[in-house]
């Protein structure tokens, strides 16, 4: 499935400065694997040592929190957008 | 595309007081002072580093009546009161002597933010981030808000004659919204709920240019305000610190800043060391850090909030875990309440105390009653909990629950019939 993956500030030092890539993949897991194929580096600071989602970053499939989903298991259908955000305090 | 949020400025000497740079509270990392908030290596919250002058209470008493008393201990240059700014904080501290006998405490005070030019404790937060926005020259002044953020923004941004455009829940309290609107051309109500709200904003400060978003890309500078309440709270007892304290939790910074304040008055020598106990005030309808303390976990599980503490509603509250972490190593505790219980604390403080809080008011009190109830809290000591917004703000909350007790003709004797004499 082709997806497209909205990247934060931060990140964008892994996509030449591009706030918004392509990539593929059935699952988010799937679509962060491709992510790190063509922008090798990145997964790193989007999962921790364990293979989890780190704890500051929020990643929506559609608008919807991953972790409302199925986290790493979360379909990613053909044409949805990934949105990887800092998670921000206060309001 | 490519975008940044702030382009990089050239800052003048001491624009952020005596800070040093931004570090990153989960792993350590250290960038440079500007508008920055998340690390690029763990995505951890980046907090202000300082690197503090001597200071005495004298200096801070012969301050003005307001949070730059402080100004030392902010990122804030030394010249603050000379740039346009709401100029919040000394809030009163009062002595609940009603209250503390109702529930049975010893000694009780309220620390009652709803004082403050916008009525809420975020003008506190907003008159330092307003300061780093003028100092990043950043062209508007933004913010994602349950209500209380968006009312100080307004009316900060419009007193410095700054751009503002403001995003809210689209069901939010009607007089939140006009507390708004009436300061800013630019409220934007989004329908969603903060989360959705907060998402939205987090986009933008990545696409927008000369955008501070004060609660985003402006975070640390904004959040260290907080710390003005905790500093207050010691220097009003006569310069010493509570025994505990209860503080509504939302996204959590705030509980984490009074901490801190705590610990740097101490560091300071401006307060004797001693054991703080620190409570922390959720509603049920929204209670992820209060579920987790209770569970014994460490992780916060993200909720769909659905609560009347719309203040209170962020599901993803990203500062949880180190409230999670202050209550338990001071050997406080977090509790949650039903939106009946928290209806009951607004008008408890009401009755007797005359002070009208708002929902999340309503919270913290409630709290303090249902851990007196439950035996988590030490009556014997002395308590302080913070109001942090007016009632005035939810008036929807209590407006069905509370109502005249009569409705009777002009005559003595319509009155001497209801038995109220």
């Amino acid at each position: 499935m082709s997806v497209s993956v909205r990247i934060p500030t931060i990140l964008r030092t892994y996509t030449g400065g591009a706030s918004e890539v392509p990539a593929s993949g059935t699952t988010l897991a799937e679509v962060l694997d491709d992510l790190e194929a063509h922008h090798a580096g990145i997964r790193a600071r989007i999962l921790d040592d364990n293979g989890a989602l780190r704890r500051f970053v929020n990643v929506y499939v559609g608008n919807e929190d991953v972790r409302f989903l199925e986290d790493l298991a979360t379909p990613t259908p053909d044409g949805v957008q990934v949105s990887v955000i800092p998670a921000v305090a206060g309001g | 595309m490519s975008a940044v949020t702030i382009e990089k400025p050239t800052l003048r000497e001491g624009a952020f007081g005596h800070a040093t740079g931004l570090v990153c509270r989960e792993c350590g990392h250290r960038v440079e002072l500007g508008p920055h908030y998340a690390c690029i290596e763990c995505f951890g919250p980046l907090e202000v580093a300082y690197d503090f002058p001597a200071v005495t209470r004298a200096q801070i008493e012969a301050g003005p009546s307001n949070i730059w008393r402080y100004k030392a201990l902010l990122p804030v240059p030394s010249d603050i009161e000379s740039s346009p700014n709401m100029e919040p904080g000394f809030t009163r501290l009062l002595e609940a002597r009603n209250l503390a006998a109702e529930l049975g405490l010893d000694k009780l005070w309220v620390k009652d933010d709803s004082t403050n030019p916008t009525n809420s404790f975020k003008d506190r937060v907003v008159a330092c981030a307003l300061s780093a926005a003028v100092e990043l020259k950043a062209k508007v002044f933004a913010c994602p808000s349950t209500g209380n953020l968006a009312n100080a923004v307004a009316a900060a941004g419009a007193r410095a004659g700054l751009k503002t455009v403001v995003f809210i829940p689209s069901n939010l309290e009607t007089p939140k919204q006009v507390n708004s609107a009436v300061f800013t051309d630019s409220l934007v109500a989004v329908e969603g709920n903060y989360d959705d709200v907060n998402k939205l904003a987090s986009e933008i400060a990545g696409e927008e240019e000369g955008w501070a978003f004060v609660n985003v890309n402006v975070r640390p500078f904004y959040a260290e305000g907080s710390k003005t309440l905790g500093y207050e709270i010691a220097e009003q007892l006569g310069w010493r610190l509570p025994d505990q304290v209860v503080i509504p939790v939302a996204s959590g910074s705030q509980l984490t800043k009074v901490h801190k304040a705590f610990r740097e008055l101490v560091d300071l020598g401006l307060v004797e060391d001693k054991p703080v106990k620190i409570y922390g005030a959720q509603a049920a309808g929204c209670s992820p850090v209060s579920t987790a303390y209770k569970g014994g976990v460490d992780a916060i599980r993200p909720v769909k909030p659905d609560t009347i503490a719309k203040s209170l509603a962020i599901g993803n509250p990203a500062d949880g875990i180190y409230v999670l972490d202050i209550c338990r190593e001071t050997g406080g505790a977090v509790e949650d309440v039903t939106d009946a219980e928290v209806r009951a604390g607004i008008v408890s403080l009401a009755r007797t105390e005359g002070i009208f809080t708002e929902t999340a008011g309503g919270t913290t009190v409630a709290v303090l009653r249902k851990l007196v109830e439950t035996g988590q809290l030490d009556t014997s000591l002395e308590t302080v909990v913070i109001n942090t917004g007016h009632g005035l703000k939810t008036l929807d909350a209590v407006a069905g629950s509370v109502r005249p007790a009569a409705t009777i003709a002009p005559s003595y004797a319509a009155f001497a019939a209801t038995g109220i004499a």
